[in-house]
Parts: C-alpha cells; sequence; structure tokens
C-alpha cells in the first residue's frame, strides 16, 4: 500500500511558562512535550486507529495534521508533499484534501447557522461559490442519509446522531482523500454509533478515503480499523495490524489497556493485568521509559534508558525492554 | 411549537427574525418586561412623533403666560419664558434618544471592533488594547466630562463624545472576555480546519454569538446615557438653551421650584419613566437569553 | 430499602407535556448493586431527580411512590429531603469537579460536609485521611491540604467517591461515574466501589450506559427506554435470557459482544417517539421487528414472567423461551 500520510519523529512541545517568568522561577524547560517523536503512516484506502488515554498526546497529533498546531520538530507529508513550513496559501489549498471531525457532534457546528449554510460552508472557503450550493447541500445531506429538510434546521434542534451525520457530511464536502475523526463516536448511544460508524465504512468503500480515528473505544477500534498505534505519554508504544495486536499484544500497556476493557458479560471470566497509581502527569515526566512507574515487569533498565523500536514481522512494532511473551 | 412548526417558520422568515419574534414573546410573558417594552414603545413614539404631538412650537416665548399650572391649554403648564413644558418635554425626549442611541451606537461599534481584534488576534494587541481601555475607564467619567467641556465647550457633541469614550472599553472588555471563550470552541477549531480566515471566522462565527448580549448590556445603557444628558444639561454643560432638553427643563424648573413644581416634575418623570423602561426590558431580556437562567429540560 | 412504584413524572413545556417517567417500578435490595442503562432520553436523570427530591420547576409528579427506608420520598419536605440527601443518600456525579469547591482544601471539604457529627475537628480530620486510604489515595495526610485541581481525574472521582461514602449512607447513586475516566482507571474505580459497597453494606443505584461496566459491577439492571422501564431483573437474567425486543437490540448492538470483526454493525433503525404525543400502543412498537397488532392498540403491562424478571412486552415470557 502506497503511503497517503507519512509522519516520522514528529514533536509537538506547549510552552508552559511564558520565558520571563521561566527566568524568574529558575524553569530549566518551560515546555511539555505533547507529541514526543511519533512516527507513523497511513496508506491509501486504509483506516488507522489511535487509542489512548486522555493527554496522551493523540488529539494533538491530529491537530497537527490539520495544521492547528505547529510542530516543532520532524516531518508531516501529505501524498509526498511537507506540511511543516508550508506557506499559508499552499495550506489553504491542501486544506481541501483533508476532512476533519471533532469530538463534540453539536458543539462542532456553529451554533448561529442553519444546516445548509454550514454545509455551504466548505465551499464558500475555498472559493467555489459559483458552484449551485444548494444543490451541493442536498447532495451532502443524501449522501449522509438525511432528509432535505435539515437544511433549514439550526444545531441545538439535532440530535446527536443527526448532529454527527451533518459533521460526517462536511467533513466529506470536498471530496478529500483523507478524514480525521476525533471521537467520532463520543457521546452517541450504541445504537447510533453503528450508524455513524457503518456510514464512514460505506463512504470509504465508495469513495476510496483513508480514516484516521482518535479514540478510546476499543471496540470501534477492533471493528473498524486496519492498523493500529497506542499512545501513552506522547510516544506511540505499539503499532501494527489490528487483529495482530488484539491477538497477540507485545507492550505490557497494551495488555492492560486491552483486558481493562469490561466485558458485557457478568460471567465473563477476565485476566486482566491490572496497572496500579495514577498516570503521571506531562509537568513531571518520568525518566527513561515513561509507563515504567505503573508497568508491573518494571525494572532499573526501564528507569534509566528508553526502549528503541523492536520491529516484528508484518510492520508490527512495539517499544519496551521486556516484552509479553510471544506463544 | 412542534419542531415541524419550527422547522416551517424558519423557512418563511429569516432567522434573526424568526428569533426576535420568539424573544419578545417571551419578554411579554413577563409582567416586568411587559411594562418595560411598554413604556420603551410609549417613549419611543412619544419622541418620534414629538412634532405631530407638541400642540406648541416648544422654544415660543409668551412671557404673559409664564409659569402656569397644568390646564387644558397647557397639559404640563408653561416655564418661566411662558414656553409650553409638555411640547418641550416631547421634544426633549428625541434630543435624549437621539444622544443616547447615536453614541451608544458608535461605541458599539468601536468597542465591538477592538474587542473582536483583542479577543481573537495576536497576544502583544490584545495586552495593548487592555492597557488602553483600563487607562480610559480608570479615569472619573466626571472628571473627564468637566475637561471634555472646557477643552470643546459644552454642546450635544460634548456630551456625545463624552459617551462614546467611556463606553468603548466597557463593551470592548465584554467582547473581548466572550470572543476569548469562542475562540478555542471545537466549531471554531472545525472552521479553522477546513481553511477559513482570520475574518471568516471573525464575521460568521464569533460575531454572531456575541453581538446578542452585547445589544442587551447596551440597551441597559441608555437610561445610564440619558442622565448623563440631563445631569451634564442640568449643569449647563450639555445642550444650549434654548434647545429643549429634559436637563434643561429640570435647570430651568429648578429656580422657581418654590413658586411651581410643575416644570421640575414635568422634566423629572420622563427620565425615570423611561430609565425604568430601558432596565425593566433588558433585564427581561437578558433573563429570556440566558441560558443558564432558563432551566427548562 | 428503595422502591419506586408507579411513577409518573411529568414536564410542562412550551410544546405540550413531556411525559417523562411512565409507570416506572424499580427496586434496590439492601446491600445490591443495581445498574439502570439506557440511551439518551430514556429518563434516566429524570428518575435520579426525582429519587432525590431535584426536580426543575417545570416538573411534577402526577402519581407514584418512592418508598425510602420505609417512608415515601414524595412526601416530604424540602427540609426533610435536605437531611435525607448526604446522609442516608448520597450521590458521585458523571464530572467529580461539579462535587468539589475549586477554592477549598480537599480537606476543609471533607471535615466541612460532618457538620452533622458532634465530634470534634481532630476525629473528623482523622476520618477523612481513613476514608481517602479506603478509596485508594496513597498518602492521604499530606494530600488532604492539596486542591482539587492538584489531583488527577481518576484522584478527583475517588475523592468525590469518599466524600460520598464518608456518612455511610444506605443508598449512593452513582450517575456515569466512570465515564470521563480512561478504561485503566475505570476498572480500577469500579473495583474499589465494589470492595467499598460490601465493607460498608450499602446499596448502589449505579447509572451507565457502558454495558461492559454494568455487567462486572452489578447484581440487579434495570432497562430503560422512552421514559418506561421495559425490563428489569437479575445482571444473569437481562445479559444471557433478555426477554423486551429493545433489551435483546441493545445488547446486540453492543460492538464489545460481536466476537468476529465487522464493518457492518448492527443498529436499533427508527427513533424514540415523541414523549409529547405517545403512541398507543407500546412504546417501542415502531422499531421492534416482532411488533404484532396488539403491540400498536395495547400498552403492555409490567409482567413477571419469571422469577425476578419483569419485562413491559405483550410478547413477553413467550420471547425468553424462543
Amino acid at each position: 500500500m502506497k503511503p497517503l500520510l507519512e509522519i516520522s519523529d514528529l514533536h509537538v512541545r506547549f510552552r508552559t511558562h511564558s520565558p520571563l517568568s521561566a527566568m524568574m522561577n529558575g524553569i530549566q524547560d518551560p515546555f511539555v512535550d505533547a507529541v514526543n517523536g511519533v512516527s507513523l503512516h497511513i496508506g491509501e484506502g486504509e483506516t488507522y486507529g489511535l487509542v489512548g488515554e486522555s493527554g496522551s498526546g493523540k488529539t494533538t497529533l491530529a491537530r497537527s495534521i490539520l495544521g492547528l498546531v505547529q510542530p516543532q520538530q520532524g516531518s508531516i507529508r501529505y501524498a509526498g508533499t511537507e506540511l511543516i513550513g508550508m506557506p499559508a496559501a499552499q495550506m489553504k489549498r491542501f486544506r481541501s484534501n483533508v476532512g476533519a471531525m471533532f469530538q463534540d457532534p453539536v458543539g462542532s457546528l456553529s451554533p448561529r447557522m442553519t444546516i445548509g449554510s454550514l454545509l455551504a460552508e466548505p465551499f464558500k472557503i475555498h472559493g467555489l461559490s459559483d458552484r449551485d450550493l444548494g444543490h451541493e447541500a442536498t447532495r451532502l445531506l443524501d449522501m449522509v442519509g438525511l432528509n432535505r429538510d435539515f437544511s433549514s434546521r439550526y444545531p441545538h434542534q439535532l440530535s446527536g446522531g443527526q448532529a454527527r451525520r451533518v459533521g460526517v457530511a462536511r467533513a466529506l464536502a470536498l471530496n478529500p482523500k483523507l478524514i480525521i475523526a476525533d471521537e467520532p463516536t463520543a457521546g452517541l448511544d450504541v445504537s447510533v454509533q453503528g450508524e455513524i460508524l457503518n456510514l464512514l465504512g460505506k463512504l470509504q468503500a465508495e469513495l476510496g478515503i483513508s480514516i484516521l480515528v482518535i479514540t478510546h473505544n476499543l471496540n470501534v477500534v477492533r471493528h473498524i480499523t486496519d492498523r493500529m498505534g497506542i499512545m501513552y505519554f506522547g510516544r506511540v508504544l505499539e503499532q501494527g495490524p489490528t487483529s495482530a495486536i488484539f491477538h497477540q499484544p507485545s507492550h505490557p500497556y497494551t495488555l492492560a489497556l486491552l483486558s481493562a476493557n469490561p466485558e458485557p458479560d457478568p460471567d465473563a471470566e477476565i485476566d486482566r493485568l491490572e496497572l496500579h497509581g495514577e498516570v503521571p502527569s506531562l509537568f513531571n515526566r518520568p525518566g527513561g521509559c515513561e509507563f515504567h512507574p505503573r508497568c508491573p515487569f518494571s525494572d532499573d533498565t526501564c528507569k534509566s534508558a528508553f526502549p528503541d523500536i523492536t520491529e516484528l514481522d508484518n510492520a508490527h512494532s512495539f517499544r519496551c525492554h521486556h516484552p509479553l511473551q510471544r506463544a | 411549537m412542534s419542531a415541524t412548526e419550527i422547522s416551517a417558520q424558519a423557512t418563511q422568515m429569516p432567522a434573526t427574525w424568526q428569533n426576535v419574534w420568539r424573544a419578545l414573546k417571551r419578554v411579554l410573558r413577563e409582567p416586568l418586561g411587559a411594562l418595560g417594552f411598554g413604556l420603551v414603545m410609549f417613549v419611543l413614539v412619544s419622541a418620534i412623533g414629538a412634532d405631530f404631538f407638541a400642540p406648541f412650537e416648544p422654544n415660543k416665548i409668551d412671557i404673559r403666560a409664564k409659569l402656569q399650572p397644568p390646564s387644558a391649554e397647557h397639559y404640563l403648564g408653561t416655564d418661566q419664558l411662558g414656553r409650553d413644558i409638555y411640547s418641550r418635554v416631547l421634544v426633549g425626549g428625541r434630543i435624549a434618544l437621539k444622544v443616547s442611541l447615536v453614541s451608544i451606537g458608535i461605541a458599539l461599534v468601536i468597542g465591538l471592533t477592538l474587542g473582536l481584534i483583542a479577543g481573537y488576534g495576536p497576544r502583544w494587541l490584545d495586552n495593548s488594547l487592555m492597557l488602553l481601555f483600563d487607562s480610559v475607564r480608570s479615569f472619573p467619567t466626571v472628571m473627564f466630562a468637566l475637561a471634555v467641556v472646557t477643552l470643546f465647550g459644552p454642546s450635544l457633541t460634548t456630551v456625545m463624545i463624552v459617551v462614546i469614550v467611556t463606553q468603548i472599553p466597557i463593551y470592548g472588555r465584554m467582547v473581548r472576555s466572550q470572543t476569548q471563550a469562542l475562540r478555542d470552541a471545537e466549531f471554531i477549531l472545525a472552521e479553522r480546519a477546513m481553511g477559513a480566515g482570520f475574518f471568516r471566522i471573525i464575521a460568521m462565527h464569533i460575531l454572531p454569538n456575541v453581538v446578542g448580549p452585547l445589544l442587551i448590556l447596551a440597551s441597559m445603557d441608555i437610561p445610564f446615557v440619558i442622565t448623563i444628558e440631563a445631569g451634564l444639561s442640568f449643569l449647563g454643560m450639555g445642550v444650549r438653551p434654548p434647545t429643549p432638553s429634559w436637563g434643561t427643563i429640570l435647570n430651568d424648573g429648578y429656580s422657581y421650584i418654590y413658586n411651581t413644581p410643575w416644570p421640575v416634575i414635568a422634566g423629572g418623570i420622563p427620565v425615570i419613566l423611561t430609565t425604568l423602561g430601558f432596565t425593566f426590558l433588558g433585564e427581561s431580556l437578558r433573563d429570556v437569553f440566558d441560558p443558564k437562567l432558563r432551566k427548562e429540560i | 430499602m428503595l422502591e419506586i412504584s408507579r411513577l409518573n413524572v411529568e414536564f410542562t413545556t412550551e410544546r405540550g407535556v413531556i411525559k417523562a417517567l411512565r409507570d416506572v417500578d424499580l427496586e434496590v435490595p439492601r446491600g445490591s448493586i443495581v445498574g439502570v442503562v439506557g440511551e439518551s432520553g430514556c429518563g434516566k436523570s429524570t428518575m435520579i431527580n426525582s429519587i432525590i427530591g431535584l426536580l426543575a420547576h417545570n416538573a411534577a409528579v402526577r402519581s407514584g411512590s418512592i418508598t425510602f427506608e420505609g417512608s415515601d420520598l414524595l412526601q416530604k419536605s424540602q427540609r426533610e429531603l435536605r437531611d435525607i440527601r448526604g446522609t442516608r443518600i448520597s450521590m458521585v456525579f458523571q464530572d467529580p469537579m461539579t462535587a468539589l469547591n475549586p477554592v477549598l482544601s480537599i480537606g476543609a471539604q471533607m471535615t466541612d460536609i460532618q457538620y452533622r457529627d458532634p465530634i470534634g475537628m481532630a476525629q473528623k480530620k482523622q476520618r477523612s485521611i481513613r476514608m481517602l486510604s479506603r478509596v485508594g489515595i496513597p498518602d492521604p495526610e499530606t494530600r488532604l491540604e492539596n486542591y482539587p485541581h492538584q489531583f488527577s481525574g481518576g484522584m478527583r472521582q475517588r475523592i468525590a467517591i469518599a466524600m460520598a461514602l464518608q456518612a455511610e449512607p444506605a443508598l449512593l447513586i452513582a450517575d456515569e461515574p466512570t465515564t470521563a475516566l480512561d478504561a485503566t482507571l475505570e476498572v480500577q474505580i469500579i473495583h474499589r466501589l465494589k470492595d467499598l459497597q460490601q465493607s460498608m453494606g450499602c446499596s448502589i443505584l449505579f447509572i451507565s450506559h457502558h454495558l461492559g461496566v454494568i455487567a462486572e459491577l452489578c447484581d440487579f439492571v434495570v432497562v430503560m427506554y422512552g421514559g418506561e422501564v421495559v425490563e428489569r431483573g437479575t445482571v444473569r437474567d437481562i445479559f444471557h435470557r433478555p426477554a423486551h425486543p429493545y433489551t435483546i437490540k441493545l445488547l446486540e448492538c453492543d460492538p464489545a459482544r460481536i466476537a468476529e470483526t465487522t464493518r457492518a454493525l448492527p443498529t436499533i433503525p427508527g427513533e424514540i417517539p415523541d414523549l409529547v404525543n405517545l403512541p398507543p400502543g407500546c412504546i417501542f412498537a415502531d422499531r421492534c421487528d416482532r411488533c404484532i397488532k396488539v403491540c400498536r392498540e395495547q400498552i403492555p403491562q409490567t409482567t413477571e414472567f419469571a422469577e425476578h424478571h419483569w419485562a413491559r412486552c405483550h410478547l413477553a415470557g413467550s420471547m425468553a423461551e424462543t
């Protein structure tokens, strides 16, 4: 598969103190590393799932692809073109290639615009107002299975599932090749979640787009993604084909995350790798492997050195000094 | 109203009028809101139709008929120059409204623009605008008014300049804080991700969300401006005689308060009614639009 | 210990009267954990607010009773309810920040909520420390001085649980307490909650949309749909022998229960009917694939078709066998 999006060694840092206050308080490093050396690639027509707990940097990673956050280091290449440092005018043109969906279905729609004008927005922004925008709006509503009457409604008059469909329609308005969906089913009921995921799957099959899904819902990842990556503390600890990771995780954190997912069966026997302690703060990054304070297998090596990438077959890789034994 | 009715209405009426109509219905349901709305309408109609309603030329002097009590001819009596107070109150109301609407309107536009820039623009611009606003606000209004009057002489324009300059920071600060709250909202991120530029985001997505509360605040400022105008005119620093203004009517009547209280009463009551009217209306509008106060499922 | 019977709650709005709860029956036996599941708009929050007496001003209880420790909560005055809240019934919310005052230290808040108890400051502090260590806060003596924002999300929820359980209530109402937490923390918190419940002997009414959490934690399950309790029973009955078509569909939809990966996930077509203009028959009839004539004409009665297993369906009982 030819990679559509290639991210290599990406670093995003946020300033925590202004230069002046850092100097006054004697802070050597007034930054936190939200994304810390991430490399991944997404092939054409592929669905990549990025999982991790809150604060793991998955949303920041998505936003840096969308150009909403400026990375300090590394590269993001879309179809071979480097996005970091791209001039603003060119960046605007690039944006029509990527559709975005944000977490809150209703909150990501401008509240005082009708659905019709919200659907016309992408065309207006990219200077395509000469098209029949009313026609485009109906085309998009049809595509996501909403009645044409919705054009005159406002976001707050919609249910979560309907608003999410509008979000999908907007993301697909300009025929992008890549969709970045940040928690596309957050706050939706299970039955509606299925509808939205099926819709995305259907459109992906028809249009051949690639999707980057960011979520903490492992069940969603298991069903809809081809490959996945697990993020912790701004790093990808393990990535590879979804089935391989679910079947045989290598990193203890992956196993903990997978086994933490409660089974909807009261008699299920779950062999859990339970973690202890809390997620450390980004301001207080542990040395060595960031996972060592919570890891049941950690030793002195883990405290001092961050593990290198170990490549397995089938593009499956992880970073751990003490990987789980493979059966 | 059911959802289908709402959408049927939405297709007939533009969005803003539909919202205005719904808000008005809510305002009228509250007794104080209805009273405020009635008073404001009354003041507006009488001010706009002042020339039509006024039985006399407001500046026509008739020394023989000076300081008369209310009668069938002069509804509110006459002043020390025999001018009909009823006619002067009506025309004075027009001046009071003109001053407040024009100056608040100008302050609103400038405050809104600066507030949007401060709230959405770069940090250094925000800091410098805030410094400017704070410096203006730290200056006492009365002192500032006296300084402007000394520089430019008393006139209607002077009153308006004082109001505009003192109101801009108030509106600017409010718009700035609201803009900052919206800046990181997901729908703004979504627009940015689509490639929407600075001006488009401000005009299409931030402005419509800050303008409502701002207009309510401004409507509650109208009585404040009317009292400033009346106060400055009363002190002889505002509207120059013989132009009628509620302040000058009060000022004129004040000297004769022992002989006849009518001019003072006639000049004071409109100020009170207008103040109450705009305040009640503004407060009930705020209640209608503030989702935190509107608790229904 | 808590028994809701035939509770009807209505909201008066501009659109008309929303019949938010209709003939809701529920039972929380002493020392058990009862889970409430249902999708948005099913009436979960209205039910909780009725129990604690905090319904919105446009709501009215039309009929029914909420019996708690032998007396009807609906007959009590606001004052009496206030005394019950916080001593006999406590709550934990989805966002722990709603329960914690951001400008007071944890210690100050935890001693403050013991204002009813006639014991000294030092004792109250000791009790707070004990409670914090029971919910798994390391080093509670020093952390007592900290403010809510100095804790992580998981820690805050533990503190909220500690505060809710400190008065040793008979009933803890937990409204989606783990929804905002990450998976690994969620498991830690439910286990802690279960341990505490067993050692303190209280009952928990646990509201969640996460079927996995319900299955793992609860003894009994109540399924709500469109303002009605459509099915209730033991956790095994609900997950292994669901009787109401809605419960069956809901379980089918959970991607966690589908072993084979699929890109075509099951859904429940249609939407919840408008609760202002109710259909004449069963509330689920429009979306039900086993709907027969009687379903559209008559509202089904809640029937106990098997021991401790109730369903509000014309076909209940006959379905469980098939």
